[in-house]
């Protein structure tokens, strides 16, 4: 969101907007896994089905890019305290740089997030680091650093709540926003 | 340009500064052995009735949560004295009452004349005697004055109950999810919202004077750090720098604010001089250095870091920047807080049960564990150094836990719905 000066001037709509308007450009838009962390065959090509997604677009759990589209995945997974990209995503990230770099116009912010265990701001550099490890796969694939953007939730933003390791899974997650 | 921005933002908080409630109730869940037995008769209202807050059940409520004291029940009293002079000593002893409080209030227009008594029963003489006039509404505060002078003649240490707690509440999960900032009163009632958002709030800080709270608010979808005056609830923007803005810490003069930022690329601790803007960069590692806290003369700071491979405290020494390692008891001690004569630590530590609140000697070294349950968060000390609040679980929620310093004693908070977490303690407010 932008505000002109001016319009910050005007504070009673800008405060409208500006809290109204937070949740749904500022949230994230989660897959949910198939199966169980770790599970499922590794490493093959784009579009290896290993994730389902549900973007903005309405993505049929396919993560096939298509060559117009930003890629339905948006969310990959991470092993517990750990920020190394996992194979099978691998995949997910190359269908994302791809894109971004058909459309350089395109800006993503990665959305780094944490399961619940362990202290609040220690998660926050924690989901970071996760970002981070995405950012630096991003680049390597040759995507511009102006394109990309890290924001730490750290354990703030759960996809889901719960008190099991089918839950801290689904949230150990970075998360494409565009 | 800056004047006009924090104008806007104080418009802000005045329209969604709400009259939203979130009190939380009290659930003692561990009793300490060593607590001392304390009779306390409920006051006598001069021309019958009784007080709109039942002042002597407020007072009892306030020290046996504190750990120290055994309120006797009410079918226990064996008499219903309203003054000293009215105190059969060898009755109580009967019942095994150390101490004995007595009190009668009495209506002057809006206001109520308290009158209240402490007794040492065993030396058989008045401790207190003292007179404390009140608003009607205001019945509870002077409970928690009263509490406060009994706590503190007894046992030697001030009391903390006329202090209050921030703390953040969160519903949902996902995109859709709401955030709040409350301050109570230090037994959960009276609670009021200072802020509320759609994106995360954490880790408020209360400044050494009680009257400011610095957080950390996602309000811009960005992290940023804002300073709020709660008496105004005029705020200012301390921070927003690429990256994690974070952790704030007050200096116990006031002037600083310790945090964690990682424009530089990865978390480091920074300490800003808060009049002046100006930001000193206190770390240099390619590791995790986050949640600072200084201790009580100013001249430390212990922090998080995981430059060893796993989060342990370090504590830096803000003169030379110099840094010793503090926790080698297992491989996760995090978020420090010193105690406030500085001579230990609370901190959270992972072990064989998963995350707790645990104290640290900080001459011997000795971790000892004070809790029992398993995902324990944002340990924050009482002024007096009594008590330690918490975030904890309880079921699939996140409620407020809090226990006493020795770990003998315990009680939770949780509220009505919802999560909480993140408490922070007030310093002493009078």
């Amino acid at each position: 969101m932008q505000f002109s000066s001016y319009a910050k001037g005007l504070a009673l709509a800008a405060s409208l907007v500006f809290v109204a308007g937070c949740s749904s450009s500022g949230g994230t838009q989660d897959g949910s896994m198939d199966g169980t962390s770790g599970s499922g065959a590794a490493g093959q090509g784009v579009g290896s089905g290993q994730v389902s997604g549900t973007g903005m677009n309405g993505g049929n759990g396919s993560s096939q890019a298509s060559q117009q589209g930003i890629p339905s995945v948006r969310t990959i997974y991470f092993d517990f305290d750990r920020d190394t990209i996992r194979s099978e995503f691998e995949s997910v990230l190359n269908a994302h740089a791809q894109y971004l770099r058909a459309n350089p116009n395109s800006r993503v912010v990665l959305e780094g997030h944490t399961d619940e265990r362990g202290t609040r701001e220690y998660n926050m550099a924690l989901g970071e680091r996760r970002a981070n490890s995405v950012q630096r796969f991003m680049s390597v694939q040759g995507v511009s650093p102006s394109q990309l953007e890290v924001v730490s939730y750290g354990e703030e933003r759960p996809a889901v709540r719960g008190q099991n390791e089918d839950s801290y899974a689904q949230n150990r997650r970075v998360v494409f926003s565009y | 340009m800056k004047a006009l921005l924090n104008l806007w933002l104080a418009a802000l908080l005045v329209l969604f500064a709400t009259q939203a409630q979130a009190n939380l109730t009290i659930e003692i869940t561990r009793g300490s052995d060593r607590a001392i037995p304390i009779a306390i008769v409920p006051f006598a209202v001069e021309g019958g009735g009784s007080l709109p807050d039942d002042v002597a059940q407020v007072i009892s409520d306030n020290l046996e949560r504190s750990g120290q004291f055994d309120p006797l029940s009410r079918n226990s009293l064996i008499a219903r004295p309203s003054s000293s002079s009215d105190v059969n000593y060898r009755d109580w002893r009967a019942v095994d009452a150390d101490y004995l409080v007595v009190g009668r209030a009495s209506e002057e227009g809006s206001q109520y004349r308290l009158q209240f008594e402490l007794m040492d029963v065993l030396g058989q003489r008045r401790m207190i005697g003292e007179v404390v006039t009140s608003d009607r509404n205001e019945l509870r505060s002077a409970a928690h004055y009263m509490s406060d002078q009994i706590f503190e003649a007894i046992t030697g240490l001030r009391g903390a109950f006329s202090t209050r707690i921030a703390y953040v509440t969160s519903e949902g999960a996902g995109d859709d999810m709401r955030f709040a900032l409350f301050i109570a009163d230090a037994d959960g009632r009276n609670s009021q919202e200072i802020l509320s958002s759609s994106e995360p709030i954490l880790s408020p800080a209360w400044s050494p004077d009680g009257t400011k709270l610095a957080y950390v608010s996602f309000e811009t979808e960005r992290p940023a750090i804002y300073i709020q005056d709660l008496a105004t609830s005029q705020r200012v923007r301390a921070t927003s720098f690429p990256g994690i803005n974070g952790a704030p810490a007050w200096s116990p003069d006031g002037r600083r604010l310790a945090m964690s930022l990682s424009k530089d690329g990865q978390p480091e601790i920074y300490i800003m001089d808060i009049a002046g803007r100006s930001f000193e960069r206190m770390t240099d590692s390619s590791s995790i250095d986050t949640e600072p806290s200084w201790s009580p003369d100013g001249r430390s700071i212990v922090f998080t870091s995981d430059r060893s491979g796993g989060p342990q405290l370090y504590q830096m020494d803000v003169a030379s920047k110099q840094v010793e390692r503090l926790t080698f008891t297992g491989n996760y001690n995090a978020r420090g807080r010193y105690s406030p004569d500085g001579e230990s630590l609370f901190l959270i530590h992972r072990g064989n049960n998963g995350y707790q609140v645990a104290r640290q000697d900080l001459g011997s070294n000795r971790l000892t564990t004070l809790t029992d349950s398993r995902a324990d968060e944002s340990p924050s000390v009482a002024p007096n150094g009594s008590m330690v609040i918490f975030a904890t679980q309880q079921g699939n929620n996140g409620v407020l836990g809090a226990v006493s310093a020795d770990g003998r004693a315990a009680f939770r908070l949780p509220a009505a719905r919802g999560d909480v977490r993140e408490p922070a303690w007030s310093p002493f407010l009078n």
